[in-house]
């Protein structure tokens, strides 16, 4: 039998069967090793915004440590990111910046929607908050309360690994018609104009 | 550099100027340019450039966004712009009743809740001319107390990330989870509690609640002299605070800045001591002042204060009244729960007080506390029904922004990230 | 509530020689009402009494309800602009309501007094529409600059969206 310079001394599998080799190994399919490190090495993008933004960095902190997860590394630049969580209201004035942070997200992206403001707008139901981000930015999880406890962020995260773990790893959202996109008619109240925030041309 | 001080005021030192911060041309700090204006806006010196800082960025603290004007890497002038945090609370507080205005103003100064809730219940019992009971007195001044001991905490925290110290956020995330978990126990929630409101609290202290506070106090001022060992006399820190950012008394007073910014300047001045509120006139605590006005000072007075606070809550132990935890005003508190089950008016009127809320004469009236940022103010209109017909809040953190510019004027770029967050603005107060 | 009793405070601040300032007492705190033409005035002196901090301005809209608290000489308008002061030396607070009408909503600006007005100067404009005449950035400070509209007037809508039940986007 050849000598195999990756397998070592192969000369007891003829034997031994496959309990004869020096290495260790593992089989799977290419794509489960992909999903699998993409699950491990998540690396959230800063944008915490208001109340919400306090217990994501609580959830990173000590106490309920996320690097348990490989996911403590929250990097200032969107384009290292992996992950937006979006933690806590968002304004009009603050929309088309979340919109332009998304889209220097590399893909693939996912986003989290933590606390009911970024979910739906909460209570607070007028003129000057975007009810509800997905009209903004595709959602993966959203996660509830007000704002969410780090148990609540963190099963929200979990829910995303299982998520990405079982999903398709080639998927592109904007050819799904995943939220993103979608043109919103922000209605102020009072004038007719209207803001409108989704695709640019 | 942190004890208590004699009173000292203005005229009893060599007069300082405030010629700076009453420019308004070119020579000002402030960059007067509005958003679009800074996008096109071509100085025609060539070293000199305006570059954009945030909203989104890791140490502008929340969503605040500065303009500054550079030559080098030296800041010339400055605007910060704020408005991305726009929540229209005070359109929304319109909107809701008495009994529910602390839900919404509590999420605005997100790290130090229960001062905005009080706030707000102090104005409105000022309106309906109603007494709490002494308990009820005593419980929000132990929470309060403790939330400022939990926003030092997140100050320490992330001013030392900001500066690089990462550590810092470590160490001070951990103090400030105790905390928290006491609030959890107390009132449901570890933030946004809504615990404050009109006419007392929302429930009576839980069992074990004296014990789980000293153990708190027990344990924090080992932890504290931790930071004093890591931070304080530490000569990479000094370089960093000291001499960065300073400020005098009578700028601070031009610009109507008050808390821990005022007070590094030397200018003793604390609503709890100085116009006292609750019972801070039966307690014992000293106002912590700086000497110098800079990033140093800020920092180790909202150090010690925590040291204060504890000191205060100490007392508070001490002194806690037995009695009810809210006023038994039938037109403000709802029954208890054991009277719904036997009484159909107890059913009708919790009923009445949860849909419709409590009416308020009419009147305006404006309540200020010392939230850890400074004075807290909210002015309230009512018109005579069961909703405010103004509701505004005065952010401290609103009008301490104010004093950046002048601050920032001619300090590098590096220091303006240890400036910002000394001033320590929490955006949802400031935009509201 | 509205008693016309000028309170001590405030009749040391009055000049002599001026026309008295129509004052009253809310729950205590003293509330001067001057006019918007002696408004700079009356700061003037109350800074030169001791009133060295602007704590606050903001501003109230009356229109759905003009009845309100007010001496009888003083011509209630729509809106009013509400300013607050504070005495470090006397401990002591003092608040100035400003009538300003809705055909003409301008006011002079604090700022040379107050410099520490100038935030909040502006956010009464980006909020009420009011002007102040000579503030050096009369711009919007909270609200998207290309917004119309002054959000906290009572005519303006709180813009609630209802809520409807949808098919998420993309499942």
């Amino acid at each position: 039998m050849p000598k195999l310079p990756i397998l070592g001394d192969t000369s007891s599998i003829s034997e031994n069967g496959l309990a004869g080799f020096d290495h260790n190994f593992l089989t799977g399919k290419i794509e489960d090793l992909v999903k699998w490190s993409r699950t491990r090495s998540m690396w959230p993008a800063t944008f915490g915004l208001a109340c919400c933004a306090l217990e994501m960095m609580a959830t990173g902190a000590a106490h309920y440590d996320l690097s348990r997860w490989g996911m403590e590394v929250f990097r200032a630049s969107p384009r290292q990111a992996d992950l937006m969580i979006v933690a806590g209201r968002v304004s009009q004035k603050m929309a088309p910046v979340l919109r332009q942070v998304y889209d220097q997200m590399m893909e693939p992206k996912w986003v989290i929607s933590m606390g009911v403001c970024a979910s739906s707008g909460g209570m607070f139901n007028n003129y000057a908050l975007v009810q509800g981000v997905d009209q903004i930015v595709p959602v993966d999880v959203y996660a509830p309360g007000c704002p969410p406890g780090p148990e609540t962020l963190m099963h929200a995260i979990l829910q995303l690994h299982e998520k990405v773990e079982n999903g398709e790893i080639t998927r592109r959202r904007q050819e799904m018609g995943a939220g993103a996109g979608i043109m919103v008619e922000q209605r102020d109240g009072q004038t007719a104009s209207k803001v409108i925030i989704g695709k640019r041309e | 550099m942190s004890q208590e001080t004699e009173r000292s005021r203005p005229e009893d030192e060599e007069v300082e100027t405030a010629e700076r911060v009453y420019r308004r041309g070119e020579d000002s700090a402030i960059l007067r340019l509005s958003e679009s204006q800074v996008q096109s806006y071509n100085p025609e010196d060539d070293r000199r450039m305006v570059i954009n800082m945030g909203p989104q960025h890791p140490s502008t603290h929340g969503v605040l966004r500065l303009s500054l004007e550079m030559e080098g890497e030296t800041v010339l002038r400055s605007k910060p712009i704020i408005g991305y945090l726009h929540t229209g609370m005070e359109k929304t507080g319109e909107q809701l009743s008495f009994l529910q205005g602390p839900t919404n103003v509590t999420r605005m100064d997100y790290s130090s809740p229960l001062f905005s809730e009080l706030a707000f219940s102090l104005a409105t019992e000022k309106l309906l001319d109603i007494e709490i009971p002494e308990r009820a007195t005593w419980i929000r001044m132990l929470m309060c107390e403790l939330n400022r001991m939990s926003s030092h905490l997140l100050f320490q925290a992330t001013n030392g990330m900001d500066i690089g110290a990462v550590g810092a956020m470590i160490y001070g995330w951990r103090e400030r989870e105790e905390v928290l978990r006491l609030f959890e126990k107390i009132t449901g929630l570890r933030m946004n509690h809504n615990y404050i409101r009109p006419g007392g609290v929302a429930a009576d202290l839980p069992d074990g609640w004296r014990d789980d506070t000293l153990q708190i106090l027990d344990n924090l001022p080992d932890r504290l002299d931790d930071f004093d060992s890591l931070f304080t006399g530490q000569p990479i820190w000094h370089e960093r605070l000291q001499g960065v950012g300073v400020i005098n008394a009578t700028e601070c007073l031009a610009l109507g800045i008050t808390g821990p910014l005022l007070r590094s300047t030397g200018y003793a001045w604390d609503l709890r001591k100085d116009i006292p509120y609750l019972r801070y006139e039966e307690v014992d605590f000293d106002v912590l002042v700086g000497s110098y006005g800079d990033c140093f000072d800020r920092f180790a007075i909202r150090l010690n204060e925590i040291r204060e606070s504890m000191r205060i809550v100490r007392q508070i132990l001490e002194k806690m009244p037995e009695g009810d935890y809210r006023i038994q005003d039938k037109k403000v508190t709802p029954p208890p729960r054991s009277r719904i089950d036997e009484s159909m008016e107890a059913l009708i009127h919790h009923f009445k007080i949860f849909t419709e809320g409590f009416k308020v004469p009419a009147g305006e009236v404006y309540v200020a506390v010392e939230s850890p940022r400074g004075e807290l103010g909210c002015y309230m209109v009512s018109d005579g029904g069961p909703k405010p017909y103004r509701m505004h809040i005065r952010g401290p953190s609103f009008t301490n922004l104010q004093v950046l510019p002048h601050m920032l004027q001619d300090c590098l770029v590096a220091d303006a990230v240890a400036v910002i967050s000394t001033v320590d603005p929490i955006m949802g107060e400031v935009d509201r | 509530m509205s008693d016309e009793e000028t309170t001590e405070g405030v009749e040391e601040i009055d000049d002599p020689n001026d026309e008295e300032i129509p004052s009253t007492v809310s729950h205590g705190q003293n509330v001067l009402h001057p006019t918007r033409e002696n408004l700079l005035e009356v700061i003037e002196n109350l800074r030169n009494e001791g009133f060295a901090v602007c704590i606050d301005v903001t501003a109230v809209d009356y229109l759905e309800n003009p009845k309100r608290d007010l001496p009888i000489t003083v011509k209630p308008e729509r809106f009013e602009v509400v300013i607050n002061l504070l005495s470090h030396t006397k401990r002591e607070r003092i608040r100035l309501r400003v009538q300003v009408p809705e055909d003409e909503p301008t006011l002079p600006t604090l700022f040379d007094m107050y410099p520490g007005s100038e935030a909040l100067e502006r956010e009464v404009h980006d909020l009420f529409g009011i002007h102040f005449e000579g503030h050096p950035d009369m711009t919007r400070i909270l609200m998207p600059e290309d917004w119309e509209g002054y959000p906290l007037r009572k005519d303006y809508a709180v813009g609630e969206i209802p809520v409807q039940f949808k098919e998420a986007p993309g499942s």
